[in-house]
């Protein structure tokens, strides 16, 4: 049915912002708000593009997206926790480096087509009993391996933070790095390592595009996702499940312009492509205007910590 | 050698820049005592105790616990050696559960045994009869409860040596009476308990022995038995102290304000204030009593015209002034200076410089679209010039003032205005005597030129003594409000606690 | 062992020395880079100095590029001095330049001498409202404007490309999506060979600085920025004083979109921001918020920009290669924001535990 085709495209085209959504999740849930995603995500796309050409081996083209995601992770980490910069200004710069660095390095690779040995290892296949669920089943479980990693990963992050003593602590930090700092908790190494993580986890998004979803390598590949992605962490109320679900939500915004245009109704393909912008707007209104306790922002996100300011 | 010592320290020292805020102190602390710590702000108190726990790394000198030589790297490091340190400002996670504020940080498996948590925490409560709900998000506390989380918390971790900073400073009396029965249940299991203050009353009722700090040094540590108040004060301050505030006699005095039926809720829709009534008068001083966040914040903001009114009138000098904007109260001669933890913040811009800081409550009354700085430098050199400010310039951002300076300069701008009526909330939060004493002056001064004085003030013994009347506030209600010349602790302290009693008028001469 | 300390206030040649050593490590950095692609790093230089200052025209150009991203960083300034972090600087330019254009696609005839300023009011009014409308709700709910901004830009961009591809497209340009370009009355004229859009610059600089230091309005704004509830008890009207000033950030960006438009591409089109927006807020952070250094950071980034283009056909290094040296000082200066305010002491270890890991917080 046209519907379940559709909802089956829409968790595909889910999920390069899910994978920058839970990375961004575990980046601020430390406490630090890195607007560098777009710039990290373009980062994966080319490194896993390039690596991906040179061994057509999918597991190192992986690791080369999160090798490159982790690296500029890394330069993020280290300005605004160790130098204490200012995050948004970093986050910004990161994207403009990063999208520099990406453009340079990707010239080459500009026309080229994703190596056999990949594209096959990244179809689509459909897990014995659960794809056969109706509905369900071909909408969640006849896709890519990709898209799997996509959904472990999620759950593994709702895991971590809400039921391991590590993740406990993750949140501490977030919300209040003096308490963590008081308890014996190594605030500065949390932090290093949620953030680099998280941003290799932005970068897994971009490889996503340039290896199985669109797939190739092109200037602007991301297209925005990456800030969309920023805007789906609030949505989600910094919750890896919920993220799930926004995720494919926004998947589906993003597709929906082509098949209304199959309905022949006269909206403009542009006005369509506004529906995820102004839906995030919503969302953020909406959150602002609620304000319970228990789904806010960590609470000292976007700020540096000094042990030595008491 | 003590083989009875828990923690010793010898010749520790400790500098900050050019402020030596220790210097050579050395402490023996043993198992199962209760031990003050003694001293004024800036005595060093709180700095002996963060190289203690931890936080800071002493210059020089050397710290032993069980006899054994030891160096903090960090918290953890004096965590894991049986320091729990209980903080001033309680440094806990507002939207996680009691449960999960303990366990933050501790080694154990994978996963979070909820279950095993919950009995471990309950038979600690048992032991030194600390009530906590372990499931209880943190944010849904009273100040007392997240108190006991915070002891809870060290003793899970397996601290014998327990250091509270200032641990009554929010607490009512009677709750500081469970506090302290908790406290002597520690020294009953052998803890040594160490508590920074500078209440002296409370410090003769619970140690076993008291170390006094003056200027980063041990002036004296000495045995309950063999001192009093008195002796105290002579060794924290070097001098004999008069503890007495003047409280001039002022005739005749003029109704200024009356607040009827006053009720606010705060952001999530509780009632903040409720159904509070006084009047206030020029040419006294209304004390205002209460544990923290009972509502006198919002009942400052809302005379100012800073916080919404959902009911009630505020009456200043004929006129209903609920409603009017911040601006035109101002106007009307209504000053309101709010003291916060930080200083800075609330009243002053800690970057803009002293004419700045001036220039924001003249500036709306200069004519034109440029302010005009020259006449407002003026002034400022006046204000520094009365209050004896010691500052490089006026020039200079407030923020490299020290703390008693800046708040001169809070109270010197708002006395300029020449208001009718001073709110001013904590004014002496934090200063030295010397500069506590000052600002005890100003105030008076104000009140024997007929303004009416709104005092908030969280030192019993100050408002007892400086104020003509107490009003006690609880939990957004008046409670009472009674003479300060004849009222005891014991009546304020039931106040404070939610006792009500018949309020105290003011016989004003026609 | 490292410690951190906080260091006094450190005067201003200090900061400017700090500054000035980090773009020199930059370079640095990025002359190992370009090295590393086989290039002589000081012709490259050189020709990219020489593709500013080479010629007159090629001067020229330079200044053009200085005018919007200057305009624009002041527009910043106001907003990021009330620590209202306005990110949608490019979606204010675009609906600037739309407002602008609508009035000069519809009475291309009216005189020039009435059509500018009409364009000029146009532009700042609609940076101005696309700016009110995140301003608004962060007053009122408190909404991020982080975000909020951000998302402002992609849905004037749609909104512009709509525009283009759609009612607004040129029916003459053979099927080409482009949007007609304008009369010469809707063209700002020239002075001294550049348009006069460099005379609004530099009025706007110094109207900017006058502003913020000596102005009721900057008094207040910088007071906001600094502590919203000073502010609140000196009796200031927070939220009115939020929505003024980032009208007037919107309108400067808006501003900077009217004379892209309507002076270097004559027509409305989604190239006209360029990215400008995202550069402002590097520039203004840059120059520390203060308006005459702004102008010349601004040129300092449209040599870069302009340079990058020439020693592309020259050196075939291509664009990318300038935005990786940009971003290169951005994170070396951000990086040295560190030092000015810290200083790190090195301790000797004086009991027996060794510990290799620094005491950084």
């Amino acid at each position: 049915m046209a519907l379940i085709s559709f909802l089956a495209a829409a968790v595909q085209a889910g999920m390069p912002l899910l994978f920058a959504t839970v990375g961004e999740i575990i980046t601020e849930k430390s406490g630090n708000l890195n607007l560098g995603v777009e710039g990290l995500m373009l980062l994966g796309a080319v490194a896993g593009f390039q690596v991906g050409l040179i061994t057509s081996n999918p597991f190192l083209a992986i690791i080369g997206a999160l090798l490159a995601g982790a690296a500029g992770a890394f330069i993020f980490a280290f300005l605004t926790v160790t130098l204490r910069a200012n995050q948004v200004v970093t986050g910004l710069s990161l994207t403009i480096l990063g999208t520099g660095v990406a453009s340079f390095t990707g010239q080459s690779l500009m026309g080229q087509v994703v190596p056999e040995g990949i594209s096959k290892f990244f179809a689509a296949v459909n897990i014995p009993l659960l794809g056969s669920i109706p509905f369900i089943g071909p909408m969640l479980f006849q896709q890519s391996i990709f898209v799997y990693m996509g959904y472990l990963v999620a759950i593994a992050a709702g895991v971590y933070f809400y039921k391991t003593r590590l993740g406990l602590n993750l949140r501490v930090v977030g919300e209040n790095p003096a308490a963590a700092d008081a308890s014996g908790i190594n605030v500065t190494l949390y932090k290093y390592v949620h953030i680099i993580v998280g941003g290799a986890l932005c970068a897994l998004g971009g490889a996503y595009l340039s290896l199985v979803y669109i797939p190739s390598w092109q200037e602007n590949v991301t297209s925005g996702r990456g800030w969309i992605a920023v805007a789906l962490v609030i949505f989600s109320m910094w919750n890896p499940y919920k993220a799930m679900l926004s995720a494919i939500f926004f998947g589906g915004l993003d597709i929906v312009g082509f098949r209304i245009q199959k309905f022949d109704i006269a909206i403009s393909q542009y006005m369509i492509d506004m529906l995820p912008y102004i839906a995030t707007i919503v969302v953020l209104i909406a959150v602002s205007a609620k304000k319970s306790k228990e789904n806010m922002a960590p609470q000292s996100l976007g700020e540096p910590y000094f042990r030595e300011d008491r | 050698m003590n083989s009875n010592s828990l923690i010793r320290v010898e010749g520790l020292t400790k500098q900050f820049g050019t402020v030596i805020a220790n210097y050579n102190v050395s402490l023996d602390i043993k198992a199962g005592e209760i031990h003050s710590l003694l001293g004024e702000n800036g005595a060093g108190k709180s700095t002996l105790m963060s190289m203690l726990s931890g936080i800071y790394s002493p210059d020089s000198g050397s710290i032993y616990v069980g006899e054994k030589l030891v160096t903090f790297k960090n918290p953890k490091d004096a965590i894991d050696l049986g320091i729990g340190m209980i903080y001033q400002h309680f440094k806990l996670v507002e939207v996680m559960s009691a449960k999960e504020n303990i366990i933050a940080g501790q080694k154990g498996g994978l996963f979070v045994d909820s279950k095993g948590l919950t009995k471990e925490i309950g038979e600690i409560s048992q032991r030194f009869n600390l009530e906590i709900d372990p499931d209880k998000k943190v944010y849904e506390m009273s100040v007392a409860e997240k108190q006991r989380l915070e002891i809870l918390k060290v003793l899970y971790r397996g601290a014998k040596i327990l250091i509270l900073d200032e641990p009554t400073a929010v607490l009512t009396p009677q709750e500081t009476t469970k506090l302290f029965d908790i406290i002597r249940n520690m020294k009953r299991e052998g803890c040594a308990v160490i508590i920074i203050t500078h209440k002296l009353n409370e410090v003769m009722e619970i140690s076993d022995r008291i170390t006094v700090l003056r200027k980063g040094e041990v002036v004296g540590t000495v045995d309950k038995v063999d001192t009093n108040p008195q002796k105290l004060t002579d060794l924290m301050v070097g001098r004999a102290v008069e503890l007495s505030i003047e409280r001039p006699e002022v005739k005749t005095l003029k109704r200024t304000l009356v607040v009827k039926n006053l009720n606010a809720l705060d952001m999530q829709g509780a009632k903040v204030m409720k159904d509070m009534s006084f009047e206030l008068y020029g040419g006294e001083i209304l004390g205002v009593a209460g544990v923290a966040g009972s509502g006198q914040k919002e009942l400052c903001e809302s005379i100012a015209g800073v916080y919404p009114v959902e009911s009630g009138q505020i009456i200043y000098e004929e006129e209903n002034i609920v409603g009017k904007s911040p601006r035109d109260i101002i106007k009307m001669g209504i000053s309101m200076s709010f003291v916060p933890e930080d200083r800075l913040g609330m009243g002053l811009v800690a970057s803009m410089d002293i004419v700045d800081n001036l220039l924001l409550k003249e500036y709306h009354r200069q004519k034109g679209f440029f302010v005009k700085r020259k006449p407002v430098a003026d002034k400022a050199r006046d204000i520094v010039r009365r209050l004896d400010i010691s500052t490089p310039g006026i020039h200079h951002p407030v923020r490299q003032l020290s703390g008693g300076n800046i708040q001169k300069v809070l109270l010197g701008r708002e006395i300029d205005l020449n208001p009718h009526l001073i709110i001013t909330a904590y004014p002496a939060r934090g200063l030295d005597i010397g500069a506590s004493y000052t600002v005890y002056d100003l105030l008076n001064e104000q009140k024997k030129k007929g303004v009416a004085v709104l005092f908030i003030g969280e030192d019993l013994d100050v408002l007892m003594e400086l104020c003509d009347r107490i009003m006690v506030v609880c939990g957004g209600k008046i409670t009472g409000i009674v003479d300060a010349k004849t009222c005891t602790k014991e009546e304020l302290g039931l106040l404070m606690a939610g006792e009500s009693i018949e309020t105290k008028g003011v016989d004003a001469d026609a | 062992m490292l410690r951190i300390i906080k260091k006094p206030e450190p005067s201003k040649q200090q900061l400017v020395a700090i500054k000035i050593t980090a773009v020199v490590l930059a370079f640095v950095a990025s002359t190992v880079f370009i090295l590393s692609l086989g290039h002589n790093p000081f012709s490259v230089y050189f020709s990219m100095l020489e593709g500013c200052f080479g010629s007159l025209y090629r001067f020229n150009e330079t200044v053009v590029k200085t005018i919007p991203l200057a305009i624009t960083s002041l527009g910043i300034l106001v907003a990021f001095k009330m620590k209202f972090w306005n990110i949608g600087g490019e979606g204010q330019i675009l609906m600037g330049a739309f407002l602008a254009s609508f009035f000069a696609l519809k009475f291309p005839d009216m005189p020039i001498g009435l059509l500018i300023p009409l364009m000029i009011a146009a532009g700042m009014v609609g940076g101005g409202i696309w700016a009110l409308i995140p301003a608004f709700f962060k007053a009122r709910l408190g909404t991020n404007e982080t975000l909020f901004t951000l998302m402002m830009n992609y849905i004037a961009l749609q909104w512009v490309t709509y525009l283009q591809y759609g009612p607004w497209k040129d029916p003459n340009a053979l099927g080409f999506p482009k949007i007609p370009n304008f009369s010469s009355n809707a063209v700002l004229p020239s002075v001294f060979g550049i348009h006069a859009g460099w005379i609004i610059c530099l009025l706007l600089i110094a109207g900017v600085y006058v502003f913020m230091k000596y102005s009721k309005k900057g008094f207040e704004i910088s007071v906001i920025g600094e502590s919203e509830t000073t502010a609140l008890y000196a009796g200031m009207n927070v939220k009115k004083i939020t929505l003024i000033a980032i009208f007037m950030s919107g309108a400067l960006c808006g501003l900077a979109g009217m004379i892209q438009a309507s002076a270097v591409s004559n027509t409305l089109s989604i190239e006209v921001a360029g990215g400008v927006g995202y550069t402002a807020i590097i520039v203004a952070w840059l120059s520390g918020l203060s308006a005459p250094i702004i102008l010349l950071v601004s040129f300092l980034f449209a040599t870069l920009v302009q340079g990058g283009a020439y020693i592309q056909t020259a050196f075939q290094i291509p664009q990318s290669a300038a935005q990786i040296l940009q971003g290169m000082i951005l994170i070396f200066v951000l990086g040295s924001e560190f030092f000015s305010k810290y200083k790190i002491d090195i301790k000797k270890e004086k009991s027996n535990n060794n510990e290799d890991s620094a005491r950084i917080a």
